[in-house]
């Protein structure tokens, strides 16, 4: 529809020009003027009302956010898990009464076998300081009067393939009160990760399509407010693409500056979980780093955004336009 | 350059608004469309603008019936016929430049064009100096003035009014007519609605007569 102009726009004259000659190109670039005005006119309305926009441009954010927020929190944990990914191990707890003697006696027994390619001792004083130490759980410690920990043994199975057979045979030892695969959990790690990762794209697509209907209705809206002037515009020819074009961009806007919301509010969350994140990982001995969206993953929301946006502006003016008289 | 051949419109309320009404206009010609209110008078001109389709009968304009025309070339079809209405239906929130600008910016034509048509229509009624006025500062004269500039800044060849002085006092509707005449000069077809009998009996032009969607008078030219 009609941009409101912008002042001071350049008018030129240019008296006596052939009317028919290069009117298609005139056509073009009247069109082409048609769309810029839009793009601008449609931005400045916008902006007009910055405080409706920005809550808008809020409530977009904050839906686009949330999945993409997750998906990189998901994204860091898989690279935790990665990380500890060792070959497969197996720690065998002793019973409570098995000495230290027997203990090492038994790992270097073990070490001998055909299917174990190594094992190491850890004594449950061992055990204990090294809990110490990482837990930060000194002071609790302390006040226990007996160490509660086992004597442990890992042992690493010469074939890996071979691991779980070996677990089961090794729970079997009298002297071995509990036998645990180290792989177990991480596959349980992996299985959780990817039910987790399920959840967020259902999530994710609930809030993409409540992002739709969210433009949408503020479309609708801006709809309402210019139907005297959709009227005017159609009694005088105005095609539908002509009517269509500013609301169209009205959704690209709106769907923009969610992007950018969205993706602002991911970076703000993790500049806030950084610290926190890197305390943690010092305390654990690894140099384990949250990463974000990157520019690519930013632009990429933004983009996401302004797709929405068109969509929301599409639904919107299919369905309320259209009721607008005259057809 | 408009004719109607045996065209009856009603309405879904099943009320007969037009009834077997059949008239031809000339290229040139300058015709008035009276009648009581609630006779047709605005159904006749919708039915020319396609805000409307007859239930029967042919409507043909400029050589073209409209019954050809699909819904995708109405907006064309829409900027070949001038158009000023009662209410005039200005924007309010633009100045008069914008205002007239309008039906260019939505046939494309190119921004340099746009400037000089503008000026050259609000100059024809006499408004030259008021472009950057808005519409609210102006009186209902001047804004009727407004609606006339928009109507011909086109050059359509066809110039359509429906009540046009229906607001104005007689020496300002009287002015109005006027620059309908001179536009009809130099070429354009024109048809005006109007119920002001006292007003256009004066001026010397055919005049059409319905009565409760009948033609009883002005149908032959
Ligand atoms: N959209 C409509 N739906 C139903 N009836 C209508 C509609 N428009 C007009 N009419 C009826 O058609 C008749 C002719 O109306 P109109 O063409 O507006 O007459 P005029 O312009 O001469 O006053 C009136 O009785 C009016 O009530
Ligand atoms: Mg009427």
């Amino acid at each position: 529809m009609i941009p409101r102009r912008n002042k001071g726009e350049r008018r030129e004259r240019r008296e006596g020009a052939s009317e028919s000659r290069a009117r298609l190109r005139d056509q073009y670039n009247g069109w082409l003027h048609h769309h810029r005005l839009s793009a601008a006119d449609s931005l400045s309305r916008v902006l007009e009302s910055p405080v409706a926009s920005v809550l808008t441009w809020l409530v977009i954010g904050i839906a686009l956010a949330l999945p993409v927020g997750l998906d990189v929190a998901l994204e860091n944990f898989g690279r935790l898990g990665a990380q500890w990914e060792s070959p497969a191990q197996i720690s065998l707890f002793l019973q409570e009464e098995v000495s230290t003697d027997v203990a090492t006696e038994l790992a270097g027994g073990l070490a001998t076998r055909a299917d174990i390619a190594a094992t190491r001792f850890i004594s449950r004083e061992e055990a204990l300081e090294e809990f110490r130490t990482l837990s930060g759980f000194g002071d609790v410690l302390d006040s226990l009067d007996s160490n509660p920990l086992p004597h442990l043994i890992l042992v690493s199975p010469a074939d890996e393939a071979g691991a779980a057979a070996l677990r089961q045979n090794l729970e079997g030892l009298p002297e071995v009160s509990e036998a645990l695969l180290d792989m177990e959990w991480l596959q349980r790690l992996e299985s959780l990760m990817v039910l987790s990762r399920r959840l967020v794209q259902a999530v994710g697509g609930l809030l993409v399509l409540g992002v739709v209907l969210i433009l949408g209705n503020t479309i609708r809206l801006a709809i309402e407010n210019r139907r005297e002037e959709i009227v005017v515009v159609k009694l005088i020819g105005g095609s539908n693409a002509f009517v269509r074009r500013p609301f169209l961009y009205t959704g690209l806007w709106y769907g923009v500056g969610g992007g950018v919301f969205a993706a602002a509010l991911v970076a703000l969350s993790l500049w806030f979980l950084q610290q926190p994140v890197g305390e943690l990982a010092a305390l654990y001995d690894t140099d384990f780093r949250l990463e974000g969206l990157g520019v690519m993953g930013g632009l990429n929301l933004v983009i996401l955004g302004g797709m929405l946006g068109l969509a929301g502006a599409w639904l919107a003016v299919a369905r309320h336009l259209v009721r607008i008289e005259p057809h | 350059m408009i004719s109607f051949e045996r065209v009856s419109k009603r309405y879904s309320e099943g009320h007969d608004a037009l009834r077997e009404v059949s008239f031809a206009i000339n290229r040139d010609e300058l015709v008035f469309l009276t009648g009581h209110s609630g006779a047709g008078k605005s159904t006749l001109l919708r039915l020319i603008m396609l805000m409307e389709r007859p239930s029967r009968g042919q409507v043909s304009v400029d050589g073209k019936n409209l019954a050809t025309v699909g819904s995708r070339g109405i907006p064309q079809h829409r900027r070949n016929i001038g158009v000023v209405f009662q209410n005039h239906q200005l924007l309010f929130d633009r100045p008069v430049f914008d205002n007239v600008a309008l039906p260019l910016v939505i046939a494309g034509y190119d921004q340099r064009d746009v400037g000089r048509r503008v000026r050259a229509a609000l100059d024809k009624v006499g408004l030259l100096d008021r472009e950057r006025a808005m519409p609210v500062s102006l009186s209902g004269g001047e804004q009727q003035r407004v609606g006339i500039a928009r109507a011909v800044v086109a050059k359509p060849k066809i110039l359509l009014a429906d009540e046009p002085t229906g607001n104005l006092d007689p020496s300002l509707s009287a002015e109005i007519m006027q620059l309908f005449e001179e536009f009809n000069q130099v070429g354009v077809t024109v048809l005006i609605a109007s119920h002001d009998l006292a007003l256009i009996s004066r001026l010397r032009h055919r005049i059409i007569t319905l009565d409760q969607g009948r033609l009883i008078a002005g149908g032959a030219s």
